[in-house]
């Protein structure tokens, strides 16, 4: 088979090229169809979109991509989360001004980058076990070390290199004599080496990261060790990632009951809210309460939305003080630190805040 | 001669040259004029310190004043070169001791320095002035006692990403009371605390001070009361940058800041609270200079303080600039010269942050003067290193790696030897190239027929067969090391083009196919290079002749051959039958 990916020359004639190349037809195999599906940025969905869009303006594809960066998910590593529309979590400026988070008023005016990579790390979930079984047999392919002899199978002597004032090629053509008998018991011995040598790598790393090869990718060592511990979810700014669960009760003015979230599954006000909006709807939903909230039976999609990001509710917390604040002002992780419980406050009842 | 100038004159017009390679063409002149050449040459640069012997420089240059060397081969960055191997500094310090007592500068690279050496180097030199050690290790934070407390005139000391065991910070306080000569400090690899008081009053007497380079441990608060007793600070590292959000706090670093209104270059930033970054914006404009890369800020902030540096020349900074971000900096920095993206998350299965080529593409389109460029991406297309390519052909160094070993053009799914070949054949003036992704035999032919300038090529995990490394070290005129992993060259190319080594500095394959038998031969025949094989398995020779070693490094050198070798070095050369028994 000669596989057209790797535009092969004649003159190299090492299986060297095939063990690549086999590697590139399985890229190409596994994803079927899909050039799309080799989706770095894990935008599955809009994948199409991307590729489409990259001969024609590159504007059109980044606002594509932003788009569908901006839909909300919740902060939840691993789940996949129910599509949104886009307008839903269109957030505040540019200007990174986190109380235009709150009250749950979308902000059309503009996109808020902060999601972006949320988004990426959560919606990817489902794609990585491909990608990850793809790539952990794809790095053995190179790994196992017997690719590495087989140029020296094409060492026949066809291709006599005009070297500058080398050394005669011929001398190494009386070692290739000796070649073909003991190749065979080479590669058992190095590859076997080689493979130990990965292997050993790989146990230590993480479960859900690539097989790791010596090396690489070429990062200084003061420089890995500086960077915050990896995890999936990584928005951690300060690189301290959280010593357990922080759970703080959530209440809801006209809920029945109320809610416990755990502050540290999100790392943004967006996931929070999002995460807020999913656990009340329904009683905003199904509410016929006194206090004014429309009592109809059945209220459509987009008058829930209207409610929940109306003027209708705020959402607050008590501080350490004991003091009701607005939430979104000051940086989530001094939020987290201070926030002893969150209540999603009527608009009407929110007006002694400061907004 | 009766028709020469005398001595002096001759001396006098020679201390004008500065560049070794001129200082080297007027030793060839004449024996008198390499004479007097000899004798006033100052300064010497040695890019290996195994190519020569301090024997022989100290010979042939009686007087010199400053000594810049390098050890290590660059892949000892990425763990590739084995503890043990090799550039000891010490055996040069102390043939320096005798003979250079008035030596002023010490400027070392990848090399294992010895509290021993320090303490050599602060008892011989009476004058010394300037110790830089980037990338080294193997001293401890006595050893800096040492410098801080023997060396009367000391202007710089720089101890740049060196692995130095921090016992404590207790070494600072070395510096006597008198000492006022200070102009660069950088302790930014440091672990330990130093007693801020000391540091406080070392940094207010010493008025020439232009460098200051904070390590993590030196907290925001106090920052404001250094900034205040040195003004005329030209590059700032700060400590970690990160405090309780008071406003007295960021009111006092406010103000710092602003005082300094010659800051030109800043860097440290770890554990960055972004309420504080505001409090720098008033030096932005003046700032040149923007190392980011340990600052764990997300986008819109970031795009915040670099849009707000429109002097910006160079910028370090992570993934999390993201394209978005790097469309801001083409817009807002004009004068951006060189840009290094690193990775936040390089060893996550999936990216994190949206930062794909088309971050690069927008840069190179929008700053009309970016000639440098490293950057840790996890896609590339051919089509957007063409587009590169031909947005600035007057690219000087350009190194991209992607995540992925091989990956392939992301749109297309073919080798990524057409975009390459764009930048090698469009930027005539290249002199450094790293490349990384699916890359042929084709990928080399461009690079041996274009290249005509490059000096420093790596490669990894790239190739297909022996043309490949054989148009490289055929066509590229001014190659001077050449640094390849897990490729498949193997003996062909090596021989054939032995020669070549001769014209290079150095030459380093690791995971190659290039036997055993080839690294001997090689030895035999080109008796100024050093043939060194490194291969951890043991002897060489307990396997056969066909066998690839792992690790093969190749240079020039005038020396004998090197006696510190560890054992899991061996020496090719015509002594091997001694090497072995």
């Amino acid at each position: 088979m000669s596989p057209p990916l790797l535009g092969v020359e004649g003159q190299s004639q090492c299986n060297v090229s095939l063990m690549a190349s086999s590697a590139s037809a399985d890229r190409v195999a596994k994803n079927g169809l899909g050039l799309k599906e080799r989706n770095y940025l894990g935008l599955s969905d809009c994948s199409s979109v991307d590729s489409s869009a990259v001969s024609s303006v590159p504007e059109e594809k980044k606002s594509n991509l932003n788009l569908k960066a901006t839909e909300l998910r919740l902060g939840l590593p691993g789940s996949q989360s129910p599509e949104r529309e886009s307008d839903f979590t269109l957030l505040g400026p540019s200007k990174l001004d986190e109380k235009q988070l709150f009250p749950l008023i979308p902000s059309k005016d503009g996109i808020c980058l902060l999601s972006q990579k949320t988004v990426v790390s959560g919606n990817k979930r489902g794609f990585s076990d491909t990608v990850d079984g793809f790539s952990e047999s794809k790095s053995t392919v190179f790994n196992d070390g017997s690719w590495m002899f087989n140029p020296a199978s094409s060492d026949s002597g066809q291709t006599k290199l005009a070297g500058n004032a080398g050394i005669n090629v011929m001398l190494s053509n009386r070692s290739s004599g000796t070649q073909p008998s003991v190749k065979t018991e080479v590669p058992g011995n190095t590859s076997k080496e080689c493979s130990n040598k990965m292997n050993g790598s790989n146990t230590n790393s993480a479960p859900a990261s690539k097989a790791q090869v010596v090396g690489w990718p070429p990062i200084r060592s003061f420089r890995k060790n500086s960077l915050a511990p990896t995890s999936k979810n990584n928005d951690e700014v300060d690189g301290k990632p959280g010593p357990g669960a922080l759970f703080v009760k959530v209440s809801m003015d006209g809920a029945p009951y109320l809610r416990k979230v755990d502050l540290r599954t999100y790392s943004t006000y967006q996931e929070l809210s999002s995460a807020l909006e999913k656990m009340f709807s329904c009683f905003t939903l199904g509410q016929c309460g006194p206090q004014g909230a429309p009592s109809r039976e059945t209220l459509s999609e987009s008058k829930l939305r209207d409610l929940l990001h109306g003027s209708e509710y705020v959402l607050t917390y008590e501080d350490k003080d004991g003091d009701w604040m607005l939430v979104g002002d000051v940086p989530w992780e001094m939020f987290i630190d201070s926030c002893k419980r969150l209540k999603i406050m009527k608009g009407s009842d929110a007006i002694g805040l400061e907004c | 001669m009766a028709y020469s100038f005398p001595e002096e004159v001759l001396e006098h017009v020679f201390s004008f040259l500065s560049s070794d390679r001129d200082r080297n063409a007027v030793s060839l002149v004449c024996k008198s004029w390499y004479e007097i050449e000899r004798w006033c040459r100052r300064r010497v640069f040695i890019g290996n310190c195994y190519a020569v012997s301090p024997d022989i420089v100290i010979r042939r240059f009686p007087e010199v004043r400053a000594l810049e060397m390098k050890g290590k081969p660059h892949f000892a960055d990425f763990n590739l070169v084995p503890e043990g191997w090799g550039a000891y500094v010490h055996p040069w310090i102390r043939a320096m001791s005798e003979a250079y007592p008035l030596l002023e500068e010490i400027k070392l690279k990848r090399m294992v320095v010895t509290d021993e050496s320090l303490e050599l180097i602060a008892r011989s030199f009476k004058n010394f002035k300037v110790l830089v050690l980037s990338s080294c290790e193997g001293f401890t934070t006595d050893g800096l006692a040492s410098i801080a407390a023997n060396c009367r005139n000391l202007r710089e000391l720089d101890l740049r990403e060196s692995e130095v065991e921090d016992l404590s910070g207790h070494w600072l306080s070395h510096f006597p009371d008198n000492c006022t000569s200070l102009v660069s400090l950088n302790m930014s690899c440091l672990g330990s605390e130093v007693s801020f008081s000391a540091l406080e009053r070392l940094v207010a007497r010493c008025p020439n001070l232009r460098t200051l380079r904070l390590n993590r441990a030196v907290p925001l608060e106090k920052l404001p009361n250094l900034l205040h007793r040195a003004p005329q600070l030209v590059e700032l590292g700060t400590g970690a940058y990160s405090a309780d959000i008071r406003s007295d706090i960021f009111s006092n670093l406010a103000e710092a800041f602003s005082v300094c209104k010659q800051l030109k270059g800043l860097s440290g930033f770890w554990d960055v609270v972004p309420a504080f970054l505001p409090a720098m914006y008033s030096v932005c404009s003046g700032i040149t200079s923007l190392n980011l890369s340990y600052a764990t800020i997300q986008s819109p902030d970031l795009v915040k303080l670099v849009s707000q540096c429109r002097n910006l020349q160079r910028l370090w900074v992570l993934d999390y600039i993201e394209d978005s971000g790097l469309e801001a900096l083409a817009a807002s920095c004009k004068d951006l010269q060189e840009l290094r993206v690193f990775p936040s998350d390089p060893f996550g299965a999936e990216p994190n942050v949206a930062l794909t080529e088309q971050g690069l593409v927008s840069v190179s389109e929008g700053c009309p003067k970016l000639q440098s460029v490293l950057y840790f991406c996890r896609q590339m297309s051919n089509a957007a290193l063409v587009t590169i390519a031909r947005n600035r052909p007057e690219m000087i160094r350009f190194r991209l790696c992607i995540i992925e070993p091989q990956a392939p053009d992301y749109l297309t799914l073919e080798p990524l030897d057409t975009g390459f070949g764009a930048i090698v054949e469009n930027c005539k003036e290249l002199r450094r190239l790293s490349m990384t992704g699916l890359l042929t035999d084709k990928v080399f032919e461009y690079i041996g027929n274009h290249a005509k300038k490059l000096e420093m090529l790596s490669i990894a995990f790239a190739g297909d067969s022996d043309l490949g490394l054989h148009h490289v070290l055929s066509g590229c005129k001014s190659l001077r090391k050449l640094e390849i992993r897990d490729c498949p060259f193997g003996d062909k190319a090596l021989l054939a083009n032995a020669a070549k080594l001769e014209t290079m500095r150095s030459l380093w394959m690791s995971s190659c196919s290039v036997s055993f038998g080839a690294c001997k031969l090689l030895g035999q025949k080109m008796p100024r290079l050093n043939v060194e094989v490194i291969d951890e398995r043991g002897p060489p020779d307990s396997r056969p002749e066909s066998c690839p070693v792992e690790k093969l490094y190749v240079y020039r050198t005038v020396a004998e051959r090197r006696a510190d070798m560890p054992g899991f070095v061996w020496m090719m050369d015509g002594d091997k039958a001694l090497a072995f028994s």
